[in-house]
């Protein structure tokens, strides 16, 4: 809902009179205009996608990594502003190696989405210092299971069992209720993840796009890395041939 | 007398062992704090609690033993709020160590932390004089320990009952108390498991007799339990 702030929207110390703060808002929004990112919690893990569109057509592929890994056993996807997610990222990466030195294990991923948000927050607070422009979708395995969490450029975090941000938000959210999450391995998880990637992608409005997916889970032993390239070409084949079906209706 | 200098730095000659049992952990030590060849304190309590689940068995200088413990309980108060729950017997070691390596040129301490958490079960790190920290299935420290590397050797085994490690405990303190001049006192130990946490207390004249020991007679105890004397008429 676009609504106009009219003085009150200067700045990110400034209230509106129904208690808003419209700099956030607008940050928000830098987010809803990015390639859309997916996450889903399945039983054994948690997988994440991002619709990477493609601007030129001189993109070298598989460059411009929108997934990084923070840790050994935990992951971030970005959608928005690229280098405000970058910041995001060093920060996360920052935060998780400084635990491991003080406390001899690694963070657990509940911590983590707190300090990132902490961090996220903390940049809402000041006049002098710009909200960050991208949401996140962390995903991690640590010691109590599987879990997903999201951070927004609020500050807010939340655990889910799926979420979506981006442009598609709205119709991916859809889309991941309607799945059984939590009979589902990740393997099953890597290819609806990517059918709902491809349908949430606007072919009219966004040309080209390349999808990028990651995964932590039991197959991968529980490390945070990129799914295997056979199982990518497999989870992409399905997601076109469900694409198809569709069109034949 | 030269010897009795009782400006000595207080240090626990001591005997401390950490054991871990099919469940859980038990702690023991001795209760001798030393100043010189002083006892400043017979009954001094070395096993110190962390948290709810950790306990450290202290030894070398007690004020910086005590110190260290100070710390790594304070710090680990606030990690247990931060966290939301109970702290690993891993991380409470962890800061032991870090403190004890960083510091190394200024301490001297050596530590057992042990203790139980719902992920490892019971676990026992041994943090010696330098700052290193090495998980152990048993651990043993201060002065009274070099009588017990053999003991260990022959009378330790994997998997044992919560009884059997206690009584291997009780048996190995009191070994060294024997022939430890710096060790002495009643033998403590501390238990922890699933259950919680268990103290025990046993006092000089319960521990069995080694070779060449003699029963404890006219002991200071029967001079204190003796009537006070007549005064004397002129």
């Amino acid at each position: 809902m676009s609504s106009i702030g009219t003085g009150y929207d200067l700045s990110v110390t400034t209230f509106s009179p129904d208690g808003r703060v419209f700099q956030i808002e607008y940050a928000a929004k830098a987010v809803d205009n990015s390639g859309t990112v997916i996450g889903i919690k399945c039983k054994d893990g948690v997988v994440m996608g991002v619709e990477k569109l493609i601007t030129s057509k001189m993109m070298l592929p598989r460059s411009n990594r929108r997934i990084h890994s923070i840790h050994r056993h935990s992951g971030m996807a970005v959608a928005g502003l690229a280098a405000d997610g970058r910041q995001i990222v060093a920060r996360a990466k920052g935060e998780a190696s400084s635990y491991e030195s003080t406390y001899g294990e690694g963070i657990p991923v509940k911590e983590l989405a707190g300090r990132v948000a902490n961090y996220v927050h903390l940049c809402t607070l000041y006049w002098w210092l710009r909200p960050f422009g991208c949401g996140v979708i962390l995903g991690g395995y640590d010691r109590d299971g599987p879990q997903l969490y999201m951070i927004e450029p609020s500050g807010i975090s939340y655990r889910y069992f799926g979420a979506a941000i981006g442009k598609g938000k709205q119709a991916a959210k859809t889309e991941i209720e309607k799945l059984q999450l939590s009979e589902m391995t990740c393997r099953e998880g890597v290819i609806e993840v990517a059918k709902i990637i491809y349908k949430v992608h606007d072919e009219a409005k966004d040309k080209a796009f390349e999808l990028e997916m990651s995964w932590v889970c039991e197959e991968s032993k529980r490390l945070h890395e990129k799914v295997p390239d056979e199982l990518l070409e497999e989870a992409k084949a399905a997601a076109r041939l469900a694409l198809e079906e569709m069109d034949a209706d | 007398m030269d010897s009795l200098n009782l400006d000595e730095p207080h240090s626990m000659g001591t005997t401390i062992i950490g054991v871990t049992y099919d469940g859980g952990v038990v702690l023991g030590a001795d209760s001798r704090t030393s100043t010189g060849v002083y006892v400043a304190n017979r009954a001094s309590d070395k096993i110190t609690q962390l948290t709810d689940n950790v306990y450290v068995c202290r030894s070398g200088s007690a004020a910086d033993s005590q110190i260290v413990s100070d710390y790594v309980r304070y710090f680990l108060h606030q990690h247990t709020i931060q966290l939301g729950q109970p702290a690993t017997v891993k991380v409470a070691a962890n800061l032991v160590r870090l403190l004890s390596y960083n510091n190394k040129n200024m301490l001297q301490t050596g530590l057992i932390v042990g203790g139980w958490d719902k992920y490892e079960g019971g676990k026992i790190y041994g943090i010696p004089l330098g700052g290193t920290i090495l998980e152990q299935p048993f651990a043993i420290g201060g002065s009274g320990s070099s009588y017990l590397y053999g003991f260990f050797d022959q009378a330790w085994k994997e998997g044992m009952t919560k009884e059997e490690a206690e009584s291997l405990m009780v048996k190995a303190v009191s070994l060294a108390i024997a022939r430890d001049g710096a060790s002495g006192g009643v033998v403590r130990t501390v238990t922890i498991n699933a259950d919680g946490v268990t103290r025990n207390f046993y006092p000089g004249d319960t521990l069995p007799l080694w070779h060449e020991e003699i029963p404890a007679q006219n002991s200071l105890l029967d001079i204190l339990s003796a009537p006070s004397p007549e005064p004397m008429s002129m």
